[in-house]
């Protein structure tokens, strides 16, 4: 042990860093305390939890801005092929819904614009002035849109508009937040799969480290060190090798989630860019090595005071 | 020198063990050892000592039978306890048990500081106890670095340390030249003056006669003899708990 063979600069790295939380006691694990790769499987864990985690904050935020944006708007389209008439019950309309409690704000929206907005789908203006256009009102209410709300507005709207149709805007995109919706569950599950696995691997390290420290243990153990000790000399071993490969996995898993925020920021794409993460997103995908290290500190306790029971 | 006298600090009574299904390897083996006293356990090899030995450095639970330690039962005694109790002991395995990776020093150092001393408070003790079993150029050796008597003092020095109330040697001078035999044991000694109880498993019977006031406890196949009633405590025989077969 006293003569080490020169070793590549990342083992240099992770002895450095276990010289370091040794302290200044001699360290009663032998060197091989976890299993040679363990700190990289964790940091590789702890990347991949930071990106899925990040992924599923993304998709979350995307969903509540855009529900948001949308869920107090009510569109009201006047279907009708008389432009006179069509005109009437518009006006109408507005006028029994900017009365309605609860309405906020009323827009008949203009003709030109309507216009302007359909064109992409039309085609070009001879053809949409053969092609009857409803006549669209935007209307914004206080609170979020519910079936019963919708309901209400359809009986009022009814009365003096018989040609119109009322459908919150939250509807057209239905199908879209279904899809959000299923990939932010899929990276969230990934996120709870992938805890499992890392608990699992810090579970075959620490038995790994317990066996091969068997010895050491019973000696310990004879000479009246308790269960608290001994399970606080491979906590804390496994703790500082977990914090190594923590940092590292959130460092590798940080810089692909800014690289793809940065992409998908450049996209303009009004949905995506909303997704974009906040404060508390940044503090809990920090917290996702800070959970791994608990976990594997967590994990080795049990483990070891498990095994202590056994013993006399 | 004072002796240590308050009641018993060991006490067999029946005590039975059995390593699973196999056969008793100690059977009925009732003792008392008296406080600052000096034994030697003897007995052919198989016949037991490192066996008993274990149930007295806490390492194993008998099959049946009452131990009591220190004042305390040490069957029912519940499990927290027992660090306390093994950290009055100090114990030369017969195979040292050194920790491998720890060098000579801090294998010497790990009873004080499992039992929590200050680093400054060790580092001399330890210096010494080294230089005194002539380890002192060797304290930064492995386990490993070192040879079989070397790695045995050692081991002794790791057991003697800490000063314990009972001294448990098994077989401490297998290893070691005559000379430094005669001197471990009076550094035995020393500490037996000083009021340790010491017990020190052997076959070789010269060295019985080393040590004038030692007392004798014979194994053979596992049953205790007791020809001279020594192991008896009170040392008269009066009934109670020293009926004897
Ligand atoms: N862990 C064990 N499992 C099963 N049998 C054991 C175990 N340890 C010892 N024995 C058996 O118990 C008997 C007594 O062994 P013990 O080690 O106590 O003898 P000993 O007197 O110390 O011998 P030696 O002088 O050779 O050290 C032996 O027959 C041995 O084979
Ligand atoms: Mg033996």
């Amino acid at each position: 042990m006293t003569t080490e063979l020169p070793s590549s600069a990342s083992n240099t790295l992770m002895q450095r860093w276990r010289a370091f939380s040794r302290g200044t006691g001699p360290e009663l694990m032998s060197q091989r305390r976890l299993a040679g790769p363990m700190p990289w499987v964790i940091a590789i864990m702890v990347a991949l939890t930071v990106i899925a985690a990040a992924g599923g904050f993304a998709l979350s935020n995307t969903a509540s801005n855009a529900t948001e944006a949308l869920s107090g708007g009510v569109t009201v389209q006047v279907v009708e092929a008389n432009p006179v008439e069509r005109d009437r019950q518009a006006k109408a309309a507005a006028r029994v819904l900017q009365a309605t409690p609860g309405v906020v704000g009323v827009v008949i929206v203009s003709q030109d614009d309507v216009e302007r907005l359909i064109e992409p789908w039309l085609g070009a203006r001879a053809i949409v002035d053969q092609i009857p256009v409803p006549a669209l009102i935007d209307v914004r209410m206080r609170a979020q849109v519910d079936g019963e709300v919708l309901g209400g507005l359809r009986r009022i709207v009814r009365n003096v508009a018989p040609a119109a149709r009322v459908d919150a805007q939250s509807t057209w995109l239905k199908p879209v937040f279904g899809a959000i919706n299923s990939l932010q569950w899929l990276a969230f599950a990934l996120v709870a799969l992938l805890s499992l696995a890392l608990a699992a691997a810090v579970l075959l390290a620490v038995r790994t480290a317990l066996g091969a420290n068997r010895e050491t243990i019973e000696i310990v153990h004879l000479l009246g060190g308790t269960d608290s000790q001994i399970a606080w000399v491979f906590q804390r071993a496994i703790g500082f090798d977990a914090a190594g490969g923590g940092a590292a996995g959130l460092a590798l898993g940080l810089v692909v989630v800014m690289f793809l925020g940065q992409q998908f920021g450049g996209m303009e794409a009004g949905l995506v860019s909303s997704g974009a993460l906040d404060w508390l997103d940044w503090v809990l995908l920090a917290l996702v090595p800070i959970i791994g290290v608990l976990l594997a500190v967590f994990t080795a306790r049990l483990t070891v005071i498990r095994a202590l029971r056994k013993m006399l | 020198m004072t002796k240590a006298t308050d009641g018993e600090t060991i006490q067999f009574d029946n005590v039975g063990l059995r390593y699973g299904a196999d056969r008793e390897v100690l059977s009925d083996v009732s003792f008392t050892l008296f406080p600052g006293s000096f034994y030697f356990l003897t007995g052919a090899s198989g016949a037991g000592k490192t066996s008993l030995l274990k149930l007295l450095y806490l390492a194993q639970r008998p099959s049946r039978g009452m131990i009591r330690m220190f004042g305390t039962d040490a069957i029912t005694m519940p499990r927290e306890r027992l660090p306390g109790l093994r950290r009055r002991l100090g114990v030369v395995f017969q195979d040292f048990r050194l920790v491998p990776h720890l060098s000579a020093f801090d294998n010497v150092a790990l009873p004080l500081r499992v039992a929590g001393a200050a680093e400054n408070d060790l580092l001399k003790p330890v210096a010494d106890m080294l230089e005194w079993v002539k380890l002192g150029e060797r304290m930064h050796a492995l386990p490993a670095q070192l040879s079989g008597g070397e790695q045995q003092r050692v081991a002794i020095a790791r057991a003697v340390i800490g000063r314990p109330e009972l001294l448990i040697a098994d077989e401490p001078t297998g290893n070691v030249d005559p000379e430094m035999a005669i001197k471990l044991l009076r550094l035995f000694e020393a500490l037996n003056r000083m009021g340790t109880t010491v017990v020190v498993a052997t076959h070789d019977v010269h060295l019985l006669k080393k040590v004038p006031d030692s007392l004798i406890m014979r194994l053979d196949k596992g049953r205790l003899s007791d020809p001279t009633g020594a192991l008896r405590y009170p040392p008269r025989p009066s009934g109670g708990f020293g009926a004897r077969n």
